[in-house]
């Protein structure tokens, strides 16, 4: 069980803004934290290392005391028990990939779960390589790998795979769920990308300069609407085209690109960048195989 | 009279300063590449002082200090027993503070230069600010520090005002190439002169020439 409760003045291009966020969150749960850039989304994930100090409040993990502003207590990143992975994915670029691993480890400690780990994200044949020889996605599994090597209670994404394609970020999905499943830590994810928030969390925090603003399952907070019919997507709009009457929206859905036509009301509503959820009821999808 | 001992003198001298300076130096640019100290500030300036003062300035004020007849110059010969005016170890602390700022600027640069996730994703590994500076962040500036190292180097050997003020030209203890060639010219000796003069812009044309290929990465084919 985590309970987090932080407060901090922020100064960002808009000028200052005070985060207040307070969330709890159940063992081997995973969250994401959604929002604006600049809604202090990063900034929430670095209070929890220790990398920024809070103004004020409380962070408790597995019933350890990890920052208390009233007690005076603020344990430094190395004592607390969290693997981070930057955006950047900040790999050490004077050691090889096992290396960037293996740093991680405790003195003496056995190098059987360091080899666990390159089995499972799949770094065999490229353990021996530097970050500078390694693709984006594969620098990104190897970030990935480095910040489980210590077991942590608590594992930190910084919107991870916002570079990567979006082949090689289904394969990182899958091997942070995996890896979720067989060693049971708590997630806190940072992301943009829908499809990411839905595969990836139990919940989901949107955040909105510095407060939380939504919170639930990510079906509650990204499908309100409540439609009734099962077959749905989410997307982002990426052109909006008057066509006589009727307007069309093009909308990418992963990696599809599909257009959808709405009425001038409809339209109206929206705007190019909007993530958009699009669903359709009664009727019969016909599946062809190809 | 033509003799090596200037030159000898003059390269030991670097090489003490040298070796003494890149370990002091690095914990210091470390505190200022890292440190949000409202007195930060003050300790750059201080650092890069010497690079716009007059060197007859700070041999002035060491002439000063280490004088037997001042306090501080009185305490060290008697606790310590060492006299630093006119001796080599003076000259090798008086030559520490002139070329500080040709070792800490390199280094300094080259850790602001790394971003600052590694440090702290090196720290969330668990690891002390000072296995993360030995391990991970020294091994990533190399260019910075041999630039560092060679800088100070030929800084130190192409000195001139601090040496002659403190250190007083004594001929086999003090007496370094660069004094010895004004000397040299005083006297007229103009062959002797110019002997100093082309071993020392030899040397330093060698060394910087060194750093520049291989900072620029010039010689990788040799080694790879």
């Amino acid at each position: 069980m985590i309970t987090a409760e932080l407060k901090k003045k922020l100064w960002s291009a808009q000028g200052g803004m005070e985060l207040d966020l307070q969330f709890e969150l159940g063992t081997g749960e995973s969250l994401t934290l959604y929002g604006d850039s600049g809604a202090g989304k990063t900034s929430t994930l670095r209070m929890l290392a220790g990398l920024l100090p809070p103004d004020s409040g409380r962070i408790v993990v597995h019933g350890e005391t990890w920052y208390d502003a009233d007690k005076n207590i603020d344990l430094p990143p190395q004592k607390r028990d969290i693997g981070f992975v930057f955006q950047d994915y900040a790999l050490f670029p004077n050691l090889t990939a096992r290396q960037n691993l293996a740093f991680g480890l405790r003195r003496g400690e056995a190098e059987d779960f360091l080899e666990e780990l390159i089995e499972i994200s799949g770094l065999g044949e490229l353990q021996h390589k530097k970050p500078g020889q390694l693709s984006g996605g594969q620098q990104q599994r190897v970030a990935l790998a480095r910040a489980l090597i210590r077991k942590p209670k608590l594992l930190l994404l910084d919107e991870p795979m916002s570079a990567l394609d979006h082949q090689m970020r289904n394969q990182l999905q899958d091997f942070l769920l995996d890896a979720q499943n067989r060693y049971r830590f708590t997630v806190i994810l940072v992301s943009h990308d829908l499809g990411e928030v839905i595969k990836l969390s139990d919940r989901v925090a949107v955040l909105e300069s510095g407060l939380i603003c939504k919170e639930g399952s990510p079906a509650e907070v990204f499908m309100q609407h409540k439609i009734s019919g099962k077959f749905q997507f989410s997307g982002r709009i990426l052109h909006i085209q008057q066509e006589e009457v009727v307007w069309i929206i093009t909308l990418l859905i992963a990696t599809n690109v599909v257009k959808v036509v709405v009425s001038e009301n409809e339209s109206r509503e929206l705007q190019v960048g909007d993530q958009v959820v699009v669903a359709s009821k009664a009727f019969n999808p016909i599946l062809n195989k190809v | 009279m033509l003799e090596g001992t200037p030159l000898k003198i003059t390269f030991e001298l670097a090489a003490v300063t040298t070796v003494l300076l890149f370990f002091v130096s690095i914990p210091l640019a470390f505190w200022l590449s890292s440190s949000r100290s409202k007195v930060k500030p003050i300790i750059e300036t201080l650092v890069s002082m010497p690079l716009v003062l007059p060197p007859t300035v700070l041999g002035f004020y060491f002439l000063l200090a280490f004088s037997p007849s001042n306090s501080f110059g009185q305490w060290l010969d008697e606790w310590l027993g060492i006299q630093l005016i006119f001796s080599f170890p003076g000259l090798v602390i008086a030559s520490m503070v002139y070329s500080l700022p040709f070792m800490v600027h390199p280094i300094q640069s080259g850790l602001a230069s790394l971003p600052t996730s590694i440090k702290e994703a090196s720290y969330l590994m668990g690891k002390s600010r000072y296995t993360t500076l030995y391990k991970i962040l020294l091994p990533n500036i190399k260019s910075s520090l041999l630039t560092g190292i060679v800088l100070s180097f030929a800084h130190t050997v192409g000195e001139f005002g601090v040496v002659l003020m403190i250190g007083g030209n004594i001929p086999g203890e003090t007496r370094v190439a660069s004094i010895a060639i004004y000397d040299q010219v005083e006297a007229l000796n103009y062959g002797a002169a110019n002997f100093y003069s082309m071993v020392l812009f030899a040397i330093t044309f060698s060394i910087l020439l060194l750093v520049y290929l291989v900072n620029g990465g010039y010689l990788k084919k040799f080694w790879r």
